[in-house]
């Protein structure tokens, strides 16, 4: 079973909970999945200082699922660290998915200010989800700030873009073998969760191919499907694809040079 | 017959017409001092089942598609039928797509269309959406002329007045949207501007899709739009982020960068009351009807919400949609 900072998962998918068209129709939507983890966003919703988003929160809570508050929103290593502590005394959890954004308009991570924020928020006891890069140097900097996950995007957030580079999705899988690696943003259809997972990715998290889709509900279904076949066919072991032409009847007794 | 109408948004105002033109003898009370400020007063006007139904319930439609009618025989002369335009801008096309394929009742318009029904905007956008069964209207002049309607026709008006201890009718209408204490309700915050562009004329709202920043300017009298609206998961009343209000303007000026020379006349905020499927509901609970939920829809569902609450006062054994909640109704949103 999919473990995280200790805490056993059932379900190796974890889904957003923005843009879908009711809170009633996300409710839904996360019961179909089958997801044991919920990731929520606040630096929007506390503009202001207020706690104005607490009807909202308490309605996420009310699924009762694993919370990750998120500090989505945030471009500063200082703003991402107050919403996490924020996010703690709001949900009371030490879980954060860490987010430190680095451009407006692709919403790439700035990975140095993540890492800077990774070693502030691990230090004070947080278990820290870093949303990041395929880069496998950026990974090791933030194993070595105390992260005990890696949440690797696979295309830019919002994108539905799928694996874009497989090969450093594949190395990053086979150069931390024993870290739970998440991927994190880019997935557009089950197709790509099924790819990331027979990658052996632990697990996948997904918001807006879902929230966005014509059929939220029936589309988190399909996804929750996706997961667990991409899972199961990895520990199953995948053949290998090969150039030649291998029938699946053997065909002792003939001449096979013709 | 007397009934209070609490709350003078546009759920109390169409909720009082209704009963009034049923013979039912109405008091409006208002907590504030005027019809300003309410969720209402911040709303867009715009008149858009087809569109809404992007990403609103079945529901909506269906007690939205009349809706314009009834606005058009109550209030002659504000209603502008002429539709609504959506556009994208070209690296977000895939957008228009998308909305194409949720939402009836549009077709798709090139770059020689948009020009023809909106000449400001020729040559800015390729592809786009043309909703020709859509509507618009000023909420604010709609406001003001129906309370003068209805001051006009016997119904009494209390404004400043907390209706809690007023006495002696027969029948409640609880219109009073977020300050109502249904522990269900959420709010939903939306900011908003009031743009004046004298360099730019728009006939309908335009709206402009972005995956992640949607926009919709609506045209007012003598140049002004309204640019709106945030959907924040917030109660709070607090003045216009500046975020949000960049990102309202950096909509308004990608539909046209002559909104980089528009004043700023007004900045606004405004909570909308939403219930967890984003529907409207009428509820009774002994001598009170609760009209609440209308979410982003106000103009829109308040016609068809108030003659639902009338019907219920006049015809109480007429069976009445979305009375209540159903597992059902929420499935199919």
């Amino acid at each position: 079973m999919l473990e995280l900072y200790g805490t056993k998962l059932p379900s190796r998918l974890l889904l957003g909970t923005a843009q879908y068209p009711s809170p009633a129709i996300l409710a839904d939507a996360v019961k179909a999945s089958g997801a044991s983890a919920v990731t929520v966003s606040l630096r929007r919703e506390m503009a202001g200082g207020g706690r104005g988003g607490e009807k909202f929160w308490s309605l996420i809570q009310s699924l009762r699922l694993h919370v990750l508050p998120n500090t989505a929103g945030c471009h500063s290593v200082k703003e991402a660290v107050t919403t996490a502590k924020m996010a703690r005394e709001i949900f009371g959890t030490n879980w954060i998915k860490l987010e430190v954004i680095g451009n407006h308009d692709t919403l790439q991570p700035d990975v140095f200010g993540l890492v800077e924020a990774a070693r502030i928020l691990c230090g004070d006891g947080f278990a820290v989800f870093p949303y990041t890069t395929d880069d496998l140097v950026v990974a090791e900097r933030l194993l070595g700030m105390g992260c005990k996950v890696l949440m690797p995007w696979c295309a830019p957030i919002g994108s539905a873009l799928g694996p874009v580079n497989v090969t450093a999705l594949r190395s990053m899988r086979g150069h931390f073998p024993d870290v739970p690696l998440i991927v994190d943003a880019g997935i557009g259809r089950p197709s790509h969760a099924a790819l990331v997972m027979e990658l052996g990715f632990d697990a996948v998290l997904l918001n807006t191919a879902v929230a966005r889709a014509a059929e939220p509900v029936g589309m988190a279904r399909a996804f929750g499907k996706a997961v667990d076949a991409g899972r199961e066919a990895y520990r199953s072991g995948l053949l290998e694809p090969r150039d030649v032409a291998v029938p699946s009847t053997p065909t002792i007794g003939q001449a096979v040079f013709q | 017959m007397r009934v209070l109408v609490k709350g003078a948004g546009v759920a109390g105002l169409t909720a009082a017409f209704e009963l009034a033109a049923r013979g039912a003898a109405v008091t409006v009370a208002e907590a504030r001092q005027g019809l300003a400020g309410n969720a209402s007063w911040m709303a867009g006007g715009m008149l858009a089942p087809w569109c809404e139904r992007e990403s609103a319930g079945q529901p909506v439609l269906d007690l939205g598609r009349d809706a314009a009618d009834w606005w058009d025989a109550v209030l002659p002369g504000h209603v502008t039928r002429a539709g609504t335009l959506v556009l994208a801008m070209p690296r977000d096309v895939g957008e228009l797509d998308r909305f194409a394929s949720r939402t009836l009742g549009h077709r798709r318009v090139d770059e020689d269309e948009i020009a023809l029904l909106e000449p400001d905007l020729a040559g800015r956008f390729r592809r786009g959406l043309f909703f020709p069964g859509e509507a618009h209207l000023d909420p604010r002049r709609a406001m003001a002329t129906l309370h003068e309607k209805l001051a006009g026709s016997g119904v009494e008006f209390r404004f400043g007045m907390d209706a809690q201890h007023m006495m002696g009718f027969d029948r409640e209408i609880d219109c009073t949207g977020m300050a109502s204490r249904d522990e269900r309700l959420r709010g939903v915050r939306g900011e908003m501007l009031i743009l004046r562009a004298p360099d730019i004329s728009l006939s309908r709202p335009v709206r402009l899709l972005h995956p992640r920043l949607p926009l919709y300017l609506a045209p007012r009298a003598d140049h002004h739009f309204m640019a709106g609206a945030t959907m924040i998961e917030s109660l709070s009343t607090g003045p216009v982020t500046a975020r949000s209000m960049m990102e309202l303007l950096n909509g308004a000026y990608s539909v046209h960068p002559t909104f980089g020379e528009a004043t700023i006349v007004e900045t606004g905020v405004g909570v909308r009351p939403a219930f967890p499927d984003n529907l409207p509901r009428v509820q009774t609970s002994g001598k009170t009807i609760a009209v609440n939920g209308l979410y982003r829809h106000g103009f829109l569902l308040a016609p068809a919400m108030a003659c639902r609450a009338a019907e219920l006062v006049f015809e109480p054994d007429k069976p009445v949609e979305l009375a209540d909640e159903t597992d059902g109704q929420r499935r199919s949103a």
